[in-house]
């Protein structure tokens, strides 16, 4: 095998930063699984991650709300902030940072509760109703932004598990956005959806990037290419190239990033 | 031949029909095992199973019926007053020269025509079982070769082996509630089902001479269940809350390493026989109860309803705990991320998700609880006392339902009387009570596992 490569071609963020992280350096057990990341996510927009299986992204994915902390294997080294707040802080209170970083996952992972109490979750939580009247007011916007309304107005109070794949990564989503936060990671949210699921999903992200800056985790480099406007791809740990989506995808700076892209590996 | 030889003698055939037929298939093939039908060895199964099951059905059949039709046969031939009677006599006077009533020249003739016909029997169940072999053997042997389905049939054969071992389970439980229906309802020509099912005041203790003063024996069991349900409801309130707290504990808290010790640990404690909890709750509980109550001004018996349901609860405490875990484990990762991810803390995603999950499937430990509660023995006939007090104070001695069939079969009993005939229809009441809890909490049990995937 030959010595990895470490180099990262970055063509630099135009507008504001929203993340940003500096070194970061991750371990589960030995095993080094990040190698000394630099990357920007920019403010009100999709940042795609690509990469082979096991290249790293998901895990940086998840760096970004401290998903990590469930794992008692992980170690973790560098800074992650976001709006300049270190996300690795002392003083900084997990529970803060996920209520502002929202979550999707790769399988719809609803509740066993009803589509009601599901979207409410998040809110109850964190208290972020004052009545009832308001609690259903949040429920209704979250289900609408998510495009999900008009399908499950009429049986908020049925499971949510009952619901179709697409419905349910769509509840997924309404269930994210309802504790109003500032960004959504995105971990495949389409693997296990259908093309028609798939459409409506991706059409979803790109009108969430208005009000919210997006992380979105993909293996279709199609999906990254429609929904994204700027795109980081990982190799085996390292962040290969970075940078606006439309460049990574015509004329990549790095061999690797063109074997990818042309569909050599991977 | 003894009947052990003549069963070895079969098993020895069998096996040598084992390797005729792989032999033969092999053989009728051209030599060669690729294209028989099924793969050799099962055509040495087929033979081997054609060889024995005929033969050792016929050796069962011919065991079963030979000594009443070799008793019919002696007695046939002699006119005796008391036949079974003559019959023990024979049987004594072959086996060890003595008979009841003297040896008389009857007797002797009766005793040769028995050994004789004994012999005969057994000389014409070895013929018989071992040419049933042998035929079954060339029978077989004809049949084997390469177009010979002999997989399925041998398959087929293990299912029904598999099918008559899964009913023997259930015709014993047929055979025990056949016993309890029909003893029960001796109770209740005796007794009347109401007096049974509503009266207040146990004393079952019978007159056994016509003079005896105070035993009139009614058998009102209100007490008795009033009792269980007492000793019941204190075991459920120290096992529920201690085992599901472990439960959350084992599943979500400790780390794998602590799990794998302390799930185990907690294991041993329904290992432990139940007569140990017995006398643990009489000689340690019950006293530190009775002492304690006395501090703080109580009266407690010293055979007190709290001591030994608080034994009982620590018994099934495992019980709730390890199903408890077992189903909160269950509760997919995926649930637990999903709640993380939206900024709940680990008692918050405990308690709004993971309990709410898995609450059916608790549901379902705590019912199996209770009903291992119900019908435990020992240490309620040890620390619970023997007095039917009808009272909802667990300070007093109360008595169930599983003490009083205990202490009522206990020693030499009349078997006509309503005092052993009613344990049947208390034990009547327990099976169909801890019946009732068992479908209910495997319904329970079934519906969550549909709840996933």
């Amino acid at each position: 095998m030959t010595a990895l490569d470490f180099t990262t071609h970055t063509i630099p963020l135009e507008g504001k930063s929203k993340i940003s992280a500096k070194n970061v350096n991750l371990w589960y057990g030995e095993k080094q699984a990040l190698h000394n990341i630099n990357l920007e996510v920019g403010e009100n927009q999709v940042t795609a991650l690509i990469g082979p299986s096991g290249c790293g992204k998901s895990t940086f994915l998840r760096c970004l709300n401290r998903m990590n902390d469930t794992i008692p294997s992980c170690r973790i080294q560098g800074d992650i902030s976001i709006d300049g707040d270190d996300i690795y802080a002392q003083s900084l209170d997990v529970v803060h940072l996920r209520a502002r970083v929202g979550m999707v996952f790769q399988k719809p992972n609803p509740f066993p509760k009803s589509i009601f109490d599901n979207v409410a979750y998040g809110p109850r939580l964190h208290g972020l109703s004052e009545s009832k009247d308001h609690l259903e007011h949040i429920v209704k916007s979250s289900l609408e932004r998510a495009g999900l309304w008009k399908e499950v107005s009429d049986r908020l109070l049925s499971p949510g598990t009952g619901l179709s794949g697409g419905q349910q990564q769509r509840l997924c989503i309404a269930r994210a956005i309802a504790v109003s936060p500032e960004v959504i990671l995105m971990d495949e949210p389409c693997s296990a959806l259908d093309p028609i699921a798939t459409a409506k999903v991706e059409e979803l992200i790109d009108e969430l990037r208005e009000n919210f800056t997006i992380a979105i985790v993909t293996h279709s480099m199609q999906q990254a290419a429609r929904v994204s406007q700027r795109t980081a791809f990982f190799h085996l740990g390292v962040l290969v190239e970075n940078g606006p989506t439309e460049g990574i995808f015509t004329s990549p700076i790095d061999k690797r990033t063109q074997d990818y892209v042309t569909g050599r590996f991977g | 031949m003894p009947t052990y030889i003549l069963i070895a003698t079969i098993l020895v055939l069998s096996v040598i029909g084992y390797y005729m037929g792989r032999s033969t298939a092999v053989a009728r093939n051209g030599g060669k095992s690729k294209g028989l039908h099924s793969l050799p060895g099962y055509y040495g199964y087929y033979m081997a199973l054609w060889c024995a099951l005929p033969a050792l059905a016929l050796a069962f059949l011919w065991l079963v019926f030979q000594n009443s039709i070799i008793e019919g046969m002696v007695l046939g031939g002699v006119d005796v007053q008391n036949p079974s009677l003559f019959m023990t006599d024979v049987k004594n006077y072959v086996e060890n020269g003595i008979a009841s009533g003297g040896v008389t020249d009857t007797l002797v003739a009766a005793a040769d025509r028995y050994v004789s016909l004994k012999q005969y029997s057994a000389i014409m169940l070895s013929i018989g079982a071992i040419a049933l072999a042998v035929v079954g053997l060339a029978y077989s042997q004809t049949r084997v070769g390469p177009t010979l389905r002999s997989r399925p049939k041998v398959e087929k054969a293990l299912m029904i082996a598999l099918m008559a071992a899964s009913t023997i389970a259930i015709l014993t439980t047929v055979g025990i509630i056949l016993s309890l229906l029909f003893e029960s309802a001796l109770f209740f020509e005796k007794v009347p089902l109401t007096e049974f099912l509503f009266g207040i005041q146990w004393s079952p203790q019978t007159a056994m001479r016509a003079d005896q003063v105070g035993s009139s024996g009614t058998f009102g069991a209100v007490p008795l269940f009033a009792g269980t349900l007492l000793i019941t409801a204190i075991a459920m309130a120290v096992a529920a809350p201690i085992g599901l707290m472990s439960a959350i504990y084992m599943s979500e808290y400790a780390d794998r390493r602590v799990r794998s010790v302390l799930k185990p640990l907690l294991e041993v404690l329904a290992g432990i026989p139940t007569v140990v909890y017995g006398f643990f709750a009489a000689l340690t509980v019950a006293p530190f109860v009775r002492t304690l109550g006395q501090s703080v001004g109580l009266d407690v018996a010293s055979e007190s309803a709290l001591a030994a349901g608080v034994v009982m609860g620590i018994m099934i405490v495992p019980f709730v705990s390890s199903l408890s875990d077992d189903v909160m484990t269950a509760v997919p990762q995926a649930m637990r991320d999903g709640s993380y991810g939206l900024g709940a803390t680990k008692s918050e995603t405990i308690k709004r998700v993971i309990l709410p999950a898995a609450l059916p499937g608790i549901v379902g430990a705590v019912m199996l609880a209770i009903s291992r509660a119900i019908g435990e023995t020992m240490i309620v006939v040890m620390a619970a006392g023997l007095s039917a007090n009808l009272t909802a104070n667990p300070f007093e001695a109360v008595t169930t339902v599983t003490v009083q069939i205990a202490t009522l079969l206990v020693g030499d009993q009349e078997f006509d009387s309503p005092k052993t005939l009613a344990t049947f229809a208390l034990g009547l009441v327990l099976f169909v009570v801890t019946l009732i809890l068992n479908i209910i909490a495997l319904r329970i049990v079934r519906k969550y596992r549909e709840q996933y995937e």
